[in-house]
């Protein structure tokens, strides 16, 4: 049975503009992948409580209500907490200044606005297959 | 975490730790040739939850329902694990998982596990895989197992044959009076749900329900057991409360007439053949440029017929 690589996908905050996230969420599905959308307005504890039930390979976060530099080291921090030892990879209206201080904090990788759908599924599946032989 | 071996995760998950129960639950969804020492001593270590299947057609509220009728029992103190199926792709073999949204509010209640599972291609309505899910919560500690399946007519028939209770959710004006007649969706159920009982023509879908069910007696009544039909309305919370004390019912009613062995044995039946089922197919896929090519070949050619050579495969596959 071939593996499957399944990803959580959430907004964070008081943030409803969804429409990037569930773009990127399609382009995940016909790549293969399986996503686990929260949806809107998502709460870090809720996201890391999905994350330790749901086991993904990884966590996106789509931020464009510009919180992302509270609540994305809040959610780095309660995963730690957890013991949910999962890379998340963060999406949306990220500041260039706020890209290296997010990686410092542990993000995985910045895919701000612009990126390309086949960068994100070609990230996650080289993060999956390197995972596999680790 | 993420290498640890099985044997160890699972007693850390007996111990309650959410991160250990969701690794568990990937690598037996994967079939992880590691995991099956864990599976089996977790089969052995489950049997105590109550297993409640819920389905119906996409759109009838089975979502919301489940959110509902989980909190409810909550309230009572009793442990929920959920298992939301939806459909995978069967062009790209991904899938969108969205039940969680719609159990939200369920969130932070540490009685509550959810775990979203796609179908991967496989048919009836659960996925390869659930059975084991549904283990592994039970084994976990989870009193009540609820599993939300893909419900789209006949699909429905699988979970009758994993769960211990079955409810099948209709909603008014999607045409489920025609739904309902559908051979196996009527007799499947053990308890009827119309969902969105605020709607003006809910009493009529109820109305069409109950007439259905008079009219065969072997469908409404078994073993002792009266089939209800229950509206309920999530948003108006009406019903929950009636459904959860059925569920309860069916229960306490399959202890007292005995039926509860028979109703085991049977899911024991249907994953004994599930099992063998998919230890074949498994040898089968890997065989597809040996053996597999060679017949297929000799079938293209008309020298052989289907029949004969499954045999001739499956004597080949010295299966076990």
């Amino acid at each position: 049975m071939a593996r499957k690589i399944r990803v959580i996908l959430s907004k964070v905050g008081l943030d409803g503009h969804d429409r990037g996230v569930v773009t990127v969420g399609m382009a995940l599905k016909d790549a293969g992948m399986e996503v686990i959308y929260l949806g809107r307005q998502q709460f870090p504890e809720q996201i890391a409580n999905a994350a330790a039930q749901e086991d993904p390979d990884v966590i996106g976060i789509s931020s464009l209500a510009d919180a992302h530099m509270v609540l994305v080291p809040r959610l780095l921090k309660i995963l730690k907490e957890k013991k949910v030892d999962i890379p998340v990879i963060v999406g949306g209206f990220i500041q260039p200044e706020d890209v290296d201080k997010l990686k410092q904090l542990g993000v995985a990788e910045i895919f701000g606005i612009g990126s390309q759908l086949d960068d994100i599924v070609d990230w996650i599946k080289n993060h999956v297959a390197a995972q596999a032989v680790a | 975490m993420r290498n640890r071996p099985s044997i160890e995760l699972l007693a850390s998950a007996r111990a309650g730790q959410l991160p250990a129960i969701g690794r568990l639950l990937t690598r037996a969804e994967s079939g992880d040739a590691e995991c099956r020492p864990a599976l089996d001593a977790i089969f052995a270590a489950a049997g105590r939850a109550h297993v409640v299947g819920i389905t119906g057609v996409p759109g009838s509220g089975k979502s919301t329902l489940v959110a509902a009728l989980t909190a409810e029992i909550r309230r009572g103190g009793r442990k929920v694990g959920i298992i939301a199926i939806d459909p995978s792709s069967p062009y790209s073999g991904g899938a969108i998982l969205g039940d969680r949204i719609r159990m939200a509010a369920l969130a932070g209640d540490p009685g509550v596990f959810v775990r979203s599972m796609a179908t991967r291609g496989a048919m009836g309505g659960l996925s390869r895989g659930t059975l084991e899910a549904v283990d592994v919560l039970d084994a976990a500690g989870y009193d009540v197992v609820l599993i939300e399946t893909v419900g789209v007519g006949q699909d429905e028939i699988d979970v009758a044959r994993a769960a211990h209770t079955t409810v099948v959710v209709s909603a008014p004006g999607l045409g489920d009076d025609i739904q309902a007649i559908k051979a196996g969706v009527l007799e499947i159920a053990d308890i009827h749900v119309v969902s969105k009982f605020d709607r003006p023509d809910a009493n009529r879908t109820m109305a069409d329900l109950n007439g259905m069910l008079s009219l065969g007696p072997e469908l409404s009544r078994r073993a002792g057991w009266e089939v209800p039909v229950i509206g309920t309305s999530s948003e108006k919370a009406i019903g929950i409360d009636e459904l959860m004390q059925a569920i309860d019912r069916h229960w306490q009613s399959m202890h007292q007439s005995g039926d509860i062995v028979a109703r085991r044995t049977q899911i024991n039946e249907r994953r004994l053949l599930k099992a063998g089922e998919e230890i074949v197919r498994d040898r089968f896929i890997r065989q597809q440029d040996g053996k597999v090519g060679e017949l297929l070949g000799r079938l293209d050619a008309r020298a052989t017929s289907p029949h004969a050579a499954a045999r001739e495969l499956l004597s080949a596959l010295q299966v076990e």
